[in-house]
């Protein structure tokens, strides 16, 4: 029998290594795993890449991981901590790496990476500073950059329910990252607000297929922080 | 330094003026997607009787306003993240098919605020490149380059009364020669082959006064 749920959020993120490839699912406080990245901040793994959309929020979950000094490097499109100025207190101090990816191009190279493409051309970035030192080729008279399929060793995603066999189904605009990044890494760690029966999930309404997902933790946290 | 509010014959628009002024040029049933910033405003304009859907990178079509403080949904935040509300019709995607639509030219529009635009098109509006200041990008190199059209809403001066249009980009490019119009506090510019056309001008203004307020080539439209 297939079942994928664990019984803690330890359980879930057993077996992650200091040094590890990090894909975090969030944008702004919305579809982030909080839970799952305080459960790494326990397990004081340290050294980590991290791959965001941002650099989390106010000092909880992935800004605290960030904080706590845990991240060596975050590729990320837009790294900033809402409500907070530590990431760029940690970067003025050189703590910590960054490598800036234009978001379409952050989603695409984790996309290519779950697909099994190696490498995409793309004109996103092409003829400025963040194309620097990298492969261009020109395809019918247009320049394109040549960006690498991005991967994890580990995916924290979040999902509003799903079912034993780790089919998903997101909240609203907590999708965002979260199903590209699923796909995309050797262990993908779901938490879930909603637990679902085997057959209650409309197979037409599944967003990330069970295939993608390896473990399934339950955390029935609520609603995100409210930022206004 | 010349004031652009101490001259008595025209008065510059507000941020407000100009969203309604964008809003105006854009057609019944087209998909646009809005920056952050007076671009966002854009949405509260749209005429009366024009369906217009907008998008948002993180994942959303048909985003509506933003709702009454109590009503806030936690879960719905657009690209600035702020909280919206989605119109009937609307729906969510994640973020590869979010950027598909960008990068794959299904949006007929972008609009975006800039630091300058160039007579050739260039923008520059993702970094100043301060010496220390983390750069962030978000999703205007894909917008830039990936939207049908893209327009740039903007003060025509910085505060300091430096002119916002230029003949070269001093700042970083999002993307080069990729901005077809331009919306100023003074004036709505197309982007030419031999610099910027002035398709409209503030009431009052001279063309002569608006290119002694700006640091590029204008044409005035034929």
């Amino acid at each position: 029998m297939i079942d994928k749920f664990v019984n803690s959020v330890a359980e879930a993120l057993e077996g992650i290594k200091d040094g590890a490839t990090i894909l975090v699912g969030g944008f702004g406080a919305v579809g982030q795993a909080n839970q799952l990245i305080d459960g790494l901040i326990e397990l004081g793994l340290r050294d980590l890449t991290v791959v965001a959309n941002n650099a989390g929020y106010r000092q909880i979950g992935l800004a605290r991981l960030l904080q706590l000094r845990r991240v060596r490097k975050i590729i990320c499109s837009f790294p900033r901590i809402a409500g907070s100025t530590s990431f760029e207190d940690l970067y003025r101090a050189g703590e910590i790496e960054l490598e800036l990816v234009p978001q379409g191009t952050l989603a695409e190279r984790i996309r290519a990476a779950g697909a099994g493409v190696p490498a995409f051309f793309t004109a996103t970035a092409a003829g400025t500073d963040l194309a620097l030192g990298k492969e261009t080729r020109e395809i019918d008279g247009r320049t394109y950059v040549l960006e690498n399929a991005l991967h994890g060793d580990v995916a924290l995603v979040e999902a509003w329910r799903a079912d034993r066999w780790g089919n998903l189904v997101y909240r609203e605009a907590g999708r965002n990252f979260n199903p590209v990044m699923a796909t995309a890494a050797a262990l993908t760690i779901v938490q879930t607000q909603h637990v679902a029966k085997l057959g209650e999930i409309d197979p037409e309404t599944i967003v990330t297929p069970g295939i993608f997902v390896n473990r399934v933790v339950h955390v029935p946290y609520g609603d995100p922080l409210i930022m206004l | 330094m010349k004031s652009e509010n101490k001259t008595s014959a025209w008065t510059p628009l507000d941020r407000v003026g100009l969203a309604r002024r964008v809003a105006q040029d854009i057609p019944d049933g087209w998909y646009v997607n809005l920056g952050i910033g007076v671009p966002t405003l854009v949405a509260n304009h749209v005429p009366e009787g024009r369906e217009v859907v907008f998008h948002s990178e993180n994942g959303i079509l048909g985003l509506g306003p933003g709702p009454e403080t109590d009503k806030i949904n936690p879960w719905l935040v657009n690209a600035g993240k702020q909280y919206v509300t989605l119109v009937p019709g609307g729906s969510y995607f994640h973020h590869a098919d979010s950027f598909t639509m960008i990068r794959g030219r299904h949006l007929d529009l972008c609009v975006l605020g800039a630091f300058e635009v160039a007579q050739n098109g260039d923008l520059a509006n993702w970094t100043t490149a301060t010496p220390g200041a983390a750069p962030a990008v978000g999703g205007a190199m894909d917008l830039a380059v990936g939207a049908k059209r893209l327009w740039v809403v903007m003060d025509h001066s910085t505060k300091e009364g430096k002119s916002k249009l230029v003949r070269k980009c001093g700042y970083p490019l999002t993307a080069p020669a990729c901005v077809k119009r331009v919306y100023t506090s003074l004036a709505v510019l197309d982007v030419v082959s031999e610099g910027f056309r002035v398709v409209g001008m503030v009431p009052g203004l001279s063309f002569e006064e608006l290119q002694s307020r700006t640091d590029a080539d204008l044409f005035p439209l034929a």
